[in-house]
């Protein structure tokens, strides 16, 4: 499956606007424009980008913790993630729900999730009630290594195997559930291996390589439309920034994040098409200074946008 | 009227719904051929197929995952966890999940479950088969608790919870699923929310849910033959409760007992006593709110131990008849 050059320079756009959303969303933390905390992906752009651009856009995602990159590969409104990550009334869930929440129903995003492995389970449940009706979508699960290792993983997996379920599980494996390494959590090399317990294809990626990403994804996404059933992907790829804002990163080294920073995933695919030709070093600048001058306009978007009325304070709530 | 069992109703509500609304769906271990461990969905599957009567593998978590998932999208399912005791595999998606989305998403996206599940104690099966887990659920904002206590309301409630568009638990009583009531063969819904006078009275009024709504009125049948004029409200639903039919009865009698089979500490009966002291019918109270409920202790399998841990007929009836000849 070969990508168009408009649909690559599209892939690079999406990599840089998540860089940018995520490093604006430090710097508004750092002063004390949000409060709460969040969950940075920055250094795992092409998962989210290369599983996404195998999608539909009417098909759906179920997201995680940290979730900002989905949110925007999904096709977000920059403006309204934004306005949600600061709490407005006009963000995607009215300020109630966060970074750790932020859903773009109409968009196909089911949701990030505060929950580590909380959507596992919701996931297989969507593509059963797809299934049901015939629909012709399939829903698209990301967790990380650490979820991997509830119960939920295996009651979900094997539910998703056995009816034969539209969904696809990507296991974004970024090194670290928090603090604890994969080489303490797993006795196998690649979690993928685990898809064969459960009857489905299992396959691990390099997750910095965001057209590997999209190829795997691609070939998952195929397979489970075709109404063949549910696979697990494994994008191998790395946090550069803490679990959240409490981390000191005292379970790494700095030379493992500097080593792992060399393959940033976006300076990989840049160079990549440049030398294809997809594009110049003019035109990548400028799809990297577009994307951080929307974040500027988000930003200023949400910083305009009215907090929550008090006396709507109990809207929604139904018992 | 036609009489249903309690079991039966159950199983009406669903068939006739399934038959109505074909996003209804029916999902839950051995549900199919065997028809469910205490026999409501027998005969479910040969009328609607494996495709709508779904077994699973032992996964409650992953039935509470799949009802909240295909509720996303559009079905209304109905789960059925086999004993309220295993609803503690399913509780992240519940708690954390399904009764969180709507609000947390900013009221973009709807969760229109139910989940059914079998509670009490009473047949032998001792502590991790036999708890009576309810309150749990009332704590958590997001999640309606519906609790029947007679077969007219097991049907015309779970229509409701069903056409509910949020997650609804549906606590059934094992002991319940054998009696008898009249149940129209028509489709009917009560809303949730709406207790009902069981039986009026002026003395007392007994608060009371699930089959401890049956045990309050044979003790009021006990206790008018000594002139004592029990009036019996069942609140039906935990969540959202009608608390201006049990005030007005407080109201009117001025003494109030509590019955349920859960533990005390904890339990829903704290929540009621709150509702009716902190309302207008505090200033009408001749004597302190009462509770009679499970002692907290884990259910005892020998028969004898297991009868005594919850409130039973002549429980009831002495707490009323002590309550009312002022000895509290």
């Amino acid at each position: 499956m070969t990508l168009s050059k408009a649909k690559k320079r599209e892939l690079l756009r999406q990599m840089y606007t998540i860089r940018a959303f995520e490093e604006k969303a430090e710097q508004l933390y750092a002063v004390a424009k949000v409060h709460g905390t969040m969950h940075l992906s920055i250094g795992m752009e092409a998962s989210a980008v290369g599983s996404i651009a195998a999608l539909r856009s009417d098909d759906l995602i179920l997201s995680t913790h940290r979730g900002h990159g989905h949110c925007i590969a999904k096709g977000a409104d920059l403006n309204l993630m934004m306005a949600e990550f600061m709490g407005k009334e006009n963000g995607y869930c009215r300020g109630r729900g966060g970074s750790m929440h932020i859903a773009d129903v109409a968009g196909g995003n089911l949701g990030a999730n505060g929950v580590v492995g909380g959507g596992i389970a919701t996931a297989m449940g969507v593509g059963l009630g797809l299934k049901m009706q015939k629909r012709d979508q399939i829903i698209l699960c990301f967790f990380g290594d650490g979820a991997a290792n509830l119960g939920t993983f295996n009651e979900s997996l094997n539910m998703a195997a056995i009816w034969t379920l539209p969904v696809v599980y990507v296991c974004e494996n970024n090194q670290y559930a928090m603090s604890f390494s994969v080489k303490k959590a797993f006795a196998i090399e690649r979690i993928s291996d685990r898809a064969a317990g459960y009857g489905m294809p299992g396959v691990t990626i390099d997750g910095n390589d965001v057209l590997a990403v999209y190829e795997a994804v691609s070939q998952a996404v195929k397979r489970a439309r075709a109404g063949k059933g549910p696979s697990l992907i494994e994008n191998v790829t790395y946090r550069w920034r803490g679990h959240s804002k409490s981390d000191a990163n005292r379970y790494r080294t700095r030379e493992e994040i500097e080593a792992w920073k060399q393959k940033c995933p976006i300076q990989r695919f840049r160079a990549r098409l440049i030398e294809e030709g997809v594009l110049t070093e003019v035109e990548a600048d400028r799809i990297e200074q577009e994307a951080y001058a929307a974040i500027d306009a988000a930003v200023a978007f949400a910083e305009a946008s009215p907090e929550p009325a008090l006396e709507t304070i109990e809207e929604g709530v139904y018992a | 009227m036609r009489e249903l069992s309690y079991l039966e109703a159950v199983r009406e509500a669903l068939w006739q719904e399934m038959q109505r609304d074909e996003r209804v769906f029916i999902i839950g271990e051995d549900v199919g051929v065997y028809g469910g461990a205490f026999g409501v969905t027998l005969g479910m599957v040969e009328e609607f197929g494996e495709e709508r009567v779904i077994d699973t593998p032992i996964s409650e978590y992953g039935i509470a995952g799949a009802i909240t998932g295909a509720a996303l999208v559009g079905m209304r399912p109905v789960g059925e966890i086999m004993f309220m005791d295993f609803t503690t595999f399913a509780m992240e998606q519940l708690v954390n999940q399904a009764a969180k989305m709507r609000f947390m998403f900013g009221g973009k996206i709807e969760v229109p479950f139910v989940l059914r599940t079998p509670a009490g104690s009473g047949t032998g099966a001792a502590a991790q088969h036999s708890q009576s887990l309810e309150s749990w659920f009332v704590h958590v904002p997001g999640l309606k608790v519906v609790m029947p206590s007679a077969p007219h309301d097991a049907k015309g409630l779970l229509l409701s919870s069903i056409r509910d568009d949020n997650p609804a638990i549906f606590v059934e009583h094992k002991l319940l699923y054998k009696t008898k009531g009249p149940v129209p063969e028509e489709m009917y819904t009560i809303p949730l929310g709406t207790a009902e006078v069981k039986r009026q009275g002026r003395d007392l009024t007994i608060v009371a849910t699930s089959i401890m709504v049956k045990r309050s009125l044979e003790a009021a049948e006990q206790l008018a033959q000594e002139g004592i004029e029990v009036e019996v409200v069942d609140p039906r639903t935990l969540k959202p409760l009608d608390e201006e039919t049990i005030t007005r009865s407080v109201i009117k009698t001025g003494r109030v007992l509590i019955v349920h089979e859960a533990c005390k500490t904890g339990g829903y009966g704290g929540e009621l006593a709150a509702v009716i002291a902190g309302s207008e019918a505090f200033d009408y109270l001749d004597a302190p709110i009462v509770r009679l409920a499970g002692r907290d202790m884990p259910i005892p399998y020998n028969r004898n131990l297991e009868y005594h841990t919850v409130p039973q007929v002549e429980n009831i009836v002495e707490a009323a008849r002590q309550l009312v000849q002022g000895r509290v």
